[in-house]
């Protein structure tokens, strides 16, 4: 007598072709294959190359290949003065250009041991916190645009251009700021800076309420988001992740509170905090560290003390002493340092940038395989990289 | 070629659209001009550009194209497309650096004819900020394809850019003719003052980059 097996177990379609194919037996079975993404995509913002390992349309692996926009900046650095340093950074990470001025500042200034006081400090965290909002409105944007909705897009961008305005009023630049300089600011703050500062708070405001109802209850947009590419959160920390991607993780780290610089010690704000680690908490974390800038742009913005907005003569010649100084602050996608090396003549011997894209983007090599190759779009959006800051 | 356009002299040129007498003017046959300037007309009010931005740059044409404050749609050039077998128009908004240089020639390549290429941004022109001592940046984009329009700025703002598309499609108007296809105007700057080209600023750059050196 032949006796016959009888499977009871009802396995889903994926789980019996993937048992039948590592027999060898399917004539479904499905085999590895590679697919370019990138250099020239709309989805990787920028030019990034993934190389992905696929499966059918499960990822394997993913192998990040960067260099695209590798403009040789630390290099270049060292061929320029310590008052110079300021613009290079504004094209790293474009989106957050005038914290970016501030980390290199900071450095200087603690390397030469320049002084500055309170109006300079109370003008350069509010300029960073709105800088953060109009950052992340551009993202809240591109993200909603990457997951297939055109009206994110349309009202982030009307919403960052309020903002812009006022960083237009005061610097006169749209993007690449180069607005803090070593020992104080290019310029003093435009006379309307308060009243429109004050006006964007309150347009803002009712508007943080309109994305919830428009995209954040969105039912389509919480499916592809709750439960998509979770980064836990040893693995957030062995990988180097910072900002929003690592607090969305679970762990209450910002250095805004840590080490505070600036006048952050000053006001009042929370950190907002993930406790998944998918691709929803990121976008949560995100949507609330909006409404904490504005809440701390709302302290800082009717007491701003009187004083110079440059402690130094302009123009003068920085000459630290010999040494090494490290200097990080947290912008809107992470930490953000400046390693200098300095032999005491007027130019570095050594710059170095510790850029917070680089290390969110190794997140996707650890959360991505496993998913399907369309949750990668909305994992790859919601870690909001920036390319040239990649690449540097 | 031959003809050295500068934009005093296109704006003066620029037959309006269906102004017929401007086009008897030109040699050949009454009817082929007269199509030659239905089909350019066409052509300059249904550019298709490509979505291509390396950096800085791309963040203003965004604005620009996409934005609801700055409508590019006004100008019939709002169907941005990510592939270049669909698109006719290159903005190169950003820098090119050396391992990026033949992807973008991959992609002009790729495109069909006719098309044309607006290099925005002090990178796409010049090398930008890193004209001097960077060992990985292209200087300009026209080392590798044929520019039409150069938009300066750092980035440029958006107007700016509406500046450079009208700028180029002036030129697509008094443009090739189908008895000469591929024929086409010297590179233009815009927001250039009339009767400089870009060779004098080339000729400046490269001069001020000998003086910086030595």
């Amino acid at each position: 007598m032949v006796t016959v097996e009888i499977k009871t177990k009802i396995s889903s379609l994926d789980e019996r072709i993937n048992a039948m194919a590592l027999q060898g037996e399917s004539p479904l079975g499905t085999q590895e294959y590679f697919v370019n993404m990138g250099p020239q995509h709309p989805s990787t913002h920028g030019v990034l190359r993934l190389v992905l390992k696929l499966d059918g349309e499960t990822v394997r692996e993913i192998i990040p290949v960067l260099g695209y926009i590798h403009r040789g900046m630390e290099k270049k650095a060292e061929t320029l003065g310590y008052r110079q340093q300021v613009h290079l950074t504004d094209r790293l990470d474009y989106l957050c250009s005038v914290m970016n001025n501030w980390v290199v500042s900071a450095v200087v200034e603690k390397a030469a041991k320049i002084e500055i006081n309170d109006r300079i400090q109370t003008i350069r965290t509010i300029f960073a916190e709105l800088q953060r909002v109009q950052s992340h409105l551009l993202w809240w944007g591109v993200f909603g645009m990457d997951l297939g909705a055109f009206t994110p897009f349309l009202y982030g961008f009307r919403d960052r251009e309020k903002i812009t305005k006022i960083f237009e009023e005061t610097i006169g630049a749209r993007l690449t700021m180069n607005y803090i300089q070593p020992g104080g600011l290019m310029y003093d703050i435009h006379p309307d800076f308060v009243k429109d500062v004050k006006a964007m708070i309150s347009y803002m405001k009712p508007m943080f309420k309109e994305y919830d109802e428009l995209v954040s209850g969105n039912i389509i947009i919480q499916e592809r988001l709750k439960n998509v590419g979770i980064l836990d959160a040893q693995s957030a920390v062995a990988l180097g992740a910072s900002g929003p991607v690592l607090r969305a993780s679970g762990v209450a780290h910002d250095l805004r509170k840590i080490k505070p610089y600036g006048v952050y010690e000053k006001v009042d704000f929370s950190i907002p905090i993930g406790t998944v680690g998918d691709c929803w908490d990121r976008y949560s974390v995100r949507m609330l560290e909006m409404r904490e800038s504005l809440k701390i742009i709302e302290q800082l913005i009717d007491s701003i003390p009187e004083g110079k907005h440059l402690t130094m003569k302009p123009g003068a010649k920085i000459r630290p002493p010999a040494g090494i100084y490290y200097e990080q602050m947290e912008t809107a996608r992470g930490i953000f340092g400046v390693f200098l090396h300095s032999d005491g003549s007027e130019k570095p011997s050594r710059v170095h940038y510790r850029t917070p894209n680089f290390h969110n983007l190794w997140c996707l090599t650890k959360i991505a395989p496993g998913g399907r190759i369309g949750d990668l779009v909305s994992i790859i959006s919601s870690l909001d990289v920036v390319v040239p800051d990649i690449d540097r | 070629m031959g003809v050295t356009p500068q934009l005093s002299k296109i704006s003066q040129q620029s037959p309006s659209v269906f102004d017929l007498h401007s086009a008897h003017k030109k040699e050949g046959p009454a009817l082929l001009t007269s199509i030659d300037a239905l089909v350019n007309w066409a052509r300059s009010n249904s550019l298709w550009p490509l979505t291509f931005g390396t950096s800085c740059c791309a963040i203003e044409v965004m604005m620009a194209a996409g934005a609801a404050h700055h409508d590019l749609a006004r100008f019939g050039a709002e169907v941005a497309r990510p592939s270049p077998r669909q698109a006719d128009l290159l903005v190169v908004a950003g820098t090119i650096v050396k391992k990026m240089a033949p992807r973008l020639r991959t992609l002009y390549d790729q495109m069909a004819e006719p098309k044309y290429v607006i290099a925005t941004g002090a990178c796409a022109i010049s090398g930008g900020p890193f004209i001097y001592d960077s060992y990985s940046t292209v200087r300009g984009a026209h080392e590798i394809i044929p520019v039409d329009v150069y938009v300066p700025g750092c980035p440029p703002r958006p107007e700016a850019f509406f500046y450079g598309l009208l700028t180029l499609q002036k030129m697509i108007r008094d443009g090739e003719s189908l008895r000469r296809p591929g024929v086409r105007k010297a590179p233009v700057m815009a927001a250039l003052p009339p009767g400089i080209t870009m060779e004098d600023l080339r000729a400046e750059l490269i001069k001020g980059a000998k003086g910086a050196t030595t």
